[in-house]
């Protein structure tokens, strides 16, 4: 069973067509990367799967989204109940200014989660997978705030794991780490994948080539080719992707 | 060509320079001007200039307060051991009472044997107390000029009294009008506070371009309108429906006073507390949505926590607004120096008073500087109004 699906999709903002007739779909267990220049569309794409571009003024959408075979942009959806089950990681760490606990127990709490003993393991259980617990476990008051870049990420990551999404949304996730950092998030996705479905947008293809199963590229608001990593990276069947993989645009 | 262009610019910079000098400077001078005027009231007798206040050799009593002597005015004391002097019962006289207790012939044609009989009946009196120029004592007086006590700050902030112009002696408590003030500030954002959250709210989270480009300018417009226009509209509408609705004697009331003052801070409110909502990361809103939070959950959990000193920051603003506001609360105040006890009681404040009274008082007389000593106070309310804005601003964002 695919985890998510997008077929023929076409996105607009106001006049200007962002995605054009996409489809994709996304194996359970596996890490996809979309890659391609900015502005490509890869980002758009990536956040049709939580409705994230809801917010855009003028934002329109045609085509099929499915996350566990359930269209996202149906009428009747309940857009928060579906946004459980997709959690996201943002370009840029994005704790709230609260402690690293309430970080953590927010999904819980706006999910109406109100046990504390529930909550206490969740927080612990997710920062464990998130491979900061280690950190933080006698500072669970402390203000996230404190953290450093890359240990603000791997909390927002802990974040999104506390809601048990099925599938994990990265947008670009390592783009404003430094390279231990960076080394770190790679780890982790690797890891998660055995557990969750994640999509990853990243500007970085040495990233994509380590930790993805498969890639897209993107150009245009074109999907131009989307294969298995291996093959994109070293026999691609189309042209712009191989001038793109080498460096010769982008 | 170049040295042309060279000294109109150095002639353009001294022009910005001496502009913003002249600026700052006039803000020193004000500042100095209000407590030269205003400090002179302090270290000053409340006895009109050349007046004294005579007593019986006898009498023990030291010294005498503004507001003692008030008190034996209006015979709310009657015995001089009340003031921890003798058991003597205060006689209370002014020079007019002498001229019924006297004939004309005792006094002389013009009063020119008036200091004689003062003399004659002080010394006769162990209980008088009388008020009089200098120029009617007798120059060997065989009574006891009773010095009156200085104006202390603190009779002027504590005193319950306000009567700028009684006679013998005016009494200058402002204390009904702080707290007509206070309640007149607090009364206008209890009623403010609500509404102009909601709007900010709307405006910030919720309403579309639309109606965003709708209720902006009309929230503008309202800080636009002249406080005459809200004085006159609180008197016409606002005065008798609170009369009837709460079947008062008077509608011009504390009530009034908010009511008007708080429409009056509510574009400041509305606009700095949708400013500082809007400044909230997209990224923080995205991530609270992501996680499966409503907007609402997103806005209670995440935006007004992180917004909380920008909404401070609106409501003291607000409160700056209100509480120096002239023209409209002195319309609709009913203008009376009680100390309110409700909110449907008449009252006045601090900057109606100084409106009320500045044109009618001479000019360096007591009235005068305590005009301008209660202008110093309204200034001090508003320094510490702008003091913690700095503060809230100043401080990190956090939860």
């Amino acid at each position: 069973m695919t985890q998510a699906e997008a077929k023929n999709v076409n996105v607009w903002y106001d006049s200007f067509q962002a995605l054009k007739d996409i489809s994709m779909t996304f194996e359970p267990n596996t890490v996809t990367a979309l890659i391609g220049p900015s502005g490509c569309g890869k980002s758009t794409f990536l956040r049709l799967f939580n409705r994230m571009n809801d917010l855009i003024p003028l934002f329109r959408v045609e085509g099929l989204v499915t996350v566990n075979g359930q269209n996202v942009y149906s009428k009747d959806i309940r857009l928060d109940e579906m946004r459980k089950k997709v959690g996201m990681v943002f370009q840029k760490p994005n704790p709230f200014p609260k402690s690293i606990f309430e970080n953590v127990a927010y999904g819980l709490r706006v999910n109406g989660i109100s046990n504390r003993k529930e909550i206490e393991e969740t927080v612990e259980r997710s920062l464990k997978q998130a491979a900061l617990w280690d950190e933080v476990k006698d500072s669970l008051k402390k203000s996230a705030m404190e953290l450093s870049g890359g240990q603000q990420q791997r909390l927002c990551i802990a974040r999104a794991l506390a809601v048990q999404p099925k599938l994990i949304l990265m947008d670009e996730p390592a783009s404003a780490l430094d390279p231990i950092s960076t080394n770190r998030i790679e780890e982790l996705i690797f890891e998660l994948k055995k557990d969750y479905t994640i999509i990853i947008v990243t500007h970085n293809l040495q990233q994509a080539g380590r930790i993805s199963d498969a890639t897209a590229f993107f150009y245009l608001g074109e999907l131009v080719e989307f294969n298995l990593t291996k093959k994109i990276f070293l026999n691609p069947d189309n042209e712009r992707t191989q001038n793109y993989i080498t460096g010769r645009f982008g | 060509m170049g040295k042309g262009r060279r000294i109109f610019e150095k002639v353009v910079t001294g022009v910005l320079f001496s502009s913003s000098t002249i600026t700052s400077l006039t803000v020193i001078l004000i500042v100095v001007f209000l407590f030269k005027e205003g400090i002179s009231l302090f270290n000053s007798t409340p006895t009109e200039k050349n007046y004294v206040i005579a007593v019986s050799k006898v009498n023990t009593v030291p010294v005498i307060t503004s507001n003692q002597l008030a008190d034996i005015f209006n015979q709310d004391i009657t015995n001089w051991k009340q003031l921890g002097g003798r058991n003597d019962s205060i006689i209370r006289l002014t020079v007019n009472d002498l001229a019924s207790i006297f004939t004309e012939e005792e006094l002389g044609p013009n009063l020119e044997f008036l200091p004689v009989k003062v003399n004659e009946y002080v010394k006769a009196t162990p209980g008088v107390i009388l008020y009089l120029s200098k120029s009617q004592l007798p120059s060997n007086f065989e009574g006891r000029v009773i010095p009156v006590k200085k104006i202390t700050v603190k009779d002027f902030i504590g005193g319950k009294h306000w009567y700028p112009t009684t006679e013998p002696i005016p009494q200058f408590g402002i204390w009904p009008m702080i707290v007509g003030t206070l309640m007149v500030t607090l009364g206008a954002i209890l009623f403010a506070l609500p509404f102009g959250m909601a709007t900010a709210i709307i405006m910030s989270e919720v309403a579309d371009i639309r109606l965003r480009n709708i209720l902006k300018p009309v929230v503008e417009l309202l800080a636009g309108i002249p406080s005459v226009v809200y004085g006159f509209f609180g008197l016409v509408v606002l005065v008798p429906l609170i009369q009837q609705l709460f079947k008062l004697d008077v509608g011009e009331t504390v009530l009034a006073g908010s009511i008007v003052l708080g429409i009056m801070a509510l574009p400041t409110i509305v606009t700095v507390a949708e400013d500082s909502l809007r400044t909230t990361p997209r990224a923080l809103k995205e991530a609270s949505l992501a996680l499966g939070a409503s907007q609402w959950q997103t806005l209670v959990r995440v935006v007004i926590p992180y917004s909380k000193s920008g909404i401070s920051t609106a409501i003291i603003l607000g409160i700056g607004r209100a509480i120096g506001e002239t023209m409209a609360v002195l319309m609709v105040t009913g203008n009376s120096s009680n100390i309110p006890t409700s909110f449907l009681q008449p009252t006045r404040t601090i900057p109606a008073t100084i409106a009320a009274e500045l044109g009618e008082t001479p000019y360096g007389g007591l009235h005068f500087s305590a005009l301008f000593a209660l202008a110093i106070i309204l200034f001090m309310f508003t320094i510490i109004i702008n003091l913690t804005v700095e503060v809230i601003k100043n401080r990190n964002r956090r939860f």
